[in-house]
């Protein structure tokens, strides 16, 4: 019986072809297009906060409770190293790294730039930060090689120095003394972040501790999970390791390390679901006009049926078997386009104009790649079918209005 | 048969009646267009605006509309690197024009240093008198006074900095940069104002010195690192900057804006090509129903249609019609459409505070409160493309109908 009026329902959808295509139509274009978007979209803020975490801030620290508000040099964790060690030990994952953080006066023979000179664990540092491989001249610093730095390739170009030349550098110390001291260039990044390669250089950590009298102290332990998903267990994880008391540590995750970066995505997604809903509103006037027009013409055919004895309930559910036929149609027909459309592309890659520029702003490659997931397959197609089901209640309610005999007199 | 006045009337009236003959469908119809084009308009104005906002904030960092430096200086903005002050063609050139503005200034990395902290900063030597209309510093808000003369004592630092720093107005904190032989320069002074920005990571970095008061620091009298030119308007700069460049001296490089920040003149020009995509896609979503609801409507006629044909109306009348009838629910639509948008994007015009997200809009490059700019362009635009594509869609269905065999129409039900 069931499967009655399944048929009937689908016989129904084929006595005006037209018009039910070019509402399926509507289904798979928009289909498509949230499919490709959406998976365009989730693979791009995937990619920005890898790209912008691992660049440098990783995606935890354990840092002074007021170092982020205020990176004053003062507001250092103790013997921030052995610290490290103990994490690393304890929660037996590497890429956990200490870093101390100064700033300076850099001096070449020629030229003189204010900096802010990083001392990391040259062991570690490669682990969580991507900045050590990006050394382009020269190589980064080796463990317990004092006297190193390795510095941005703008500012390189500034100083006018290449690796193998001197450089000096002033500041000031944990205690107001003066920090000086002279280092020889090891290495020059180039990250791509103008930031970053105009005004960072790196020098071993227990260098840095000793010429900025440090004693020990630093300012950041820089923790990379394996993966972004697995970063709340991690978190979990040093909280019960007993480390992090409030008072002189505190851990921050990568939200608050880099707050633009979720805002930025947020504000993204939001104008992106303002779109995906015209759209998909779009879709439920299509259905709603082509339903609402189906069980019209009808009328006299459903006044039969009335006649006959059949419940209004029965055609009600009749409409919306009809609608979910469309409804799956379009579904499967959307995402099938939608899914080679976005393999092709996501084989190919593909860029527009002017995508170079906005690319290096976002952390981004300036060719796209979009990355199909279940997720972002599924999602847009899933809404706009439900759209398109609920545009049809209305019409399908139409029918327990209906009065047999005068339905049947109807035009 | 020519087609005047008269027979136009009517088949308009014909069209105008077939169009509210079923009077649910032509509504939804219309209700799918109005929703579609104020979905054009709104979107588009709030993405222009921000847009907008963008490019304002941008060319004001740079800032100008026009730079004129040191062939070497945006790469390695070292005072190595400064020019002459403009004197003869290119100073004729830059005071004509009018209501043009310009001015020479100093910019060079230097150290600033407080009892407490020190930090990497850009120096910037200004003739306060431009500076409101440069950068937009000293904005409303903020302590203190700015500058006031070009060999004010004084330094104006961001709220910012002067937190990083600890220190407050009327402090004294040292400046530090190097002069053309690599030596260190240093000074003291006292902080005299301290101002707010739009865009908060500015007030860490920019640090405001009087011009002469930079120039005798670093040891280059009547030097600068740059000539900042304003146009008219940021869409508009070319004709000032050939003009300029056919002043300026031999060695020394000028810039429109557009050439200075690749990512700025990236969103200028992708905007124009969002807005038309943007127009489009709602265009082919909307273009289904639009077809459908023509399809239907002409198959319910089809035997008038064949009674009409058999009584010697030309097929070009017919497809006339159709399309009229088409083109009436898109310009109602329209016109529905049109005045929700504007109804909708007059309100927000005071601004949107989306301050919940300004460091991402930050990272983007804009303010945290949105002012949603509606143009004339892009109402024309949206408009266009509606009436222009929606009559090419309804061709194919005017043309069937108008082609169906009189006899077979008739005879169909």
């Amino acid at each position: 019986m069931k499967n009655a009026s399944l048929v009937m329902a689908w016989r129904n959808l084929w006595r005006r072809g037209r018009r039910t295509w070019l509402t399926v139509g509507a289904m798979v274009f928009s289909n498509i297009l949230l499919v490709f978007s959406m998976s365009l979209q989730f693979g791009s803020y995937e990619m920005m906060i890898d790209n912008s975490l691992q660049a440098y801030s990783g995606h935890l620290q354990l840092q002074h409770p007021r170092y982020l508000d205020e990176p004053r040099m003062r507001f250092a964790l103790a013997d921030i190293a052995d610290t490290a060690g103990l994490l690393r030990e304890r929660l037996g994952l590497d890429s956990i790294s200490a870093r101390a953080v100064g700033f300076a006066l850099a001096s070449s023979d020629e030229r003189s730039f204010g900096l802010q000179i990083v001392g990391v664990d040259a062991a570690h540092e490669p682990l969580v930060s991507t900045l050590p491989g990006l050394v382009r001249q020269g190589r980064y610093l080796q463990p317990g090689g004092d006297g190193e730095i390795v510095i941005g390739a703008a500012l390189a170009r500034n100083l006018k120095v290449e690796p193998g030349d001197e450089l000096t550098f002033l500041g000031s110390g944990y205690d107001d003394s003066f920090a000086a001291g002279v280092v020889r260039v090891a290495g020059i990044f180039s990250s791509g972040v103008n930031e970053i390669d105009r005004g960072m250089a790196q020098v071993n950590l227990a260098y840095f501790q000793q010429t900025f009298a440090m004693q020990g102290r630093g300012h950041a332990i820089v923790v990379r999970a394996p993966h972004i998903e697995q970063v709340e267990s991690l978190a979990a994880n040093i909280d019960a390791l007993g480390i992090v008391d409030g008072d002189s540590v505190a851990l921050r995750d990568w939200d608050q390390l880099q707050p633009g970066l979720r805002q930025a995505i947020q504000a993204d997604m939001t104008s992106a679901w303002f779109m995906y809903l015209v759209l998909i509103v779009l879709v439920a006037f299509s259905v709603l006009n082509t339903q609402l027009m189906s069980v019209l013409e009808r009328t006299r055919e459903f006044g039969t049926m009335l006649a006959l004895g059949l419940k209004p309930s029965r055609l009600a559910r009749l409409v919306m078997q009809e609608t979910a036929l469309m409804t799956g149609l379009g579904f499967g027909l959307g995402i099938a386009g939608g899914f080679l459309l976005t393999l092709y592309l996501s084989q190919v890659g593909f860029s527009y104009p002017g995508m170079a520029e906005m690319a290096e702003r976002f952390y981004l490659p300036d060719r796209m790649y979009p990355a199909l997931s279940p997720l972002s397959l599924t999602l847009g197609p899933a809404v706009v079918s439900l759209g398109s089901l609920l545009a049809s209640i209305y019409p399908a309610t139409r029918l327990y209005r209906l009065t047999p005999v005068a339905a049947m007199r109807a035009v | 048969m020519r087609l005047g006045p008269r027979q136009l009337s009517i088949v308009l009236t014909l069209s105008w009646r077939n169009l509210w003959r079923n009077r649910r469908r032509t509504g939804i119809m219309l209700g799918a267009i109005s929703v579609g084009v104020w979905a054009m308009i709104f979107m588009t104005a709030l993405m222009r605006g921000m847009v907008d906002d963008m490019l304002v904030q941008g060319i004001r960092s740079l800032p100008g509309h026009i730079q004129i430096q040191h062939p070497d200086y945006l790469d390695d903005p070292s005072v190595v690197n400064s020019i002459d002050e403009p004197r003869g063609a290119l100073l004729a050139a830059l005071q004509g024009g009018g209501a043009q503005r310009w001015a020479a200034r100093i910019r060079v990395p230097a150290v600033i240093a407080s009892e407490r902290e020190s930090r990497g900063v850009e120096l910037i030597g200004v003739q306060p008198a431009f500076e409101q209309e440069i950068s937009g510093i000293p904005g409303k808000t903020g302590e203190g006074r700015f500058l006031e003369s070009s060999d004010d004592g004084g330094l104006v630092i961001g709220a910012r900095l002067a937190q990083r720093l600890e220190t407050r107005l009327g402090k004294r904190v040292v400046i530090m940069s190097q002069d053309p032989d690599n030596n260190i320069s240093e000074r003291g002074y006292r902080v005299v104002g301290i101002y707010r920005a739009e865009i908060a990571a500015l007030e860490e970095s920019r640090v405001y010195a009087g011009l002469e008061e930079v120039q005798q620091l670093l040891g280059i009298d009547g030097r600068v690192s740059q000539i900042i030119v304003y146009g008219e308007d940021y869409r508009d700069v070319d004709s000032r900057y050939r003009s300029l460049a056919e002043a300026l001296p031999g060695g020394l490089d000028i810039r429109p804006w557009y050439r200075i920040d690749t990512y700025l003149a990236a969103m200028f020009e992708m905007m124009d090509g969002f807005v038309l995509v943007w127009v489009i896609i709602i265009f082919l979503a909307l273009s289904f129903g639009l077809v459908n609801t023509l399809v239907m409507a002409i198959f319910e006629r089809v035997r008038e249609i064949g009674l009409t044909q058999a009584l010697g109306m030309r097929p070009s009348q017919i497809v006339l019609q159709i399309l009229l009838e088409s083109l009436l629910l898109l310009l109602i639509g329209l016109a529905v459409g049109n005045g929700l948008a504007i109804a909708t994007i007059k309100p927000l015009e005071s601004g949107l505070d989306v301050s919940i997200v300004a460091e991402g809009m930050a990272m983007m490059g804009a303010g945290s409160v949105l002012y949603p700019s509606l143009t004339l362009h892009d109402l024309l635009l949206a408009n266009g493309v509606v009436i222009l594509l929606g009559i090419l869609t309804s061709i194919l269905p005017a043309w069937r109908a108008a082609h169906l065999d009189p006899i077979r129409a008739l005879n169909m039900h």
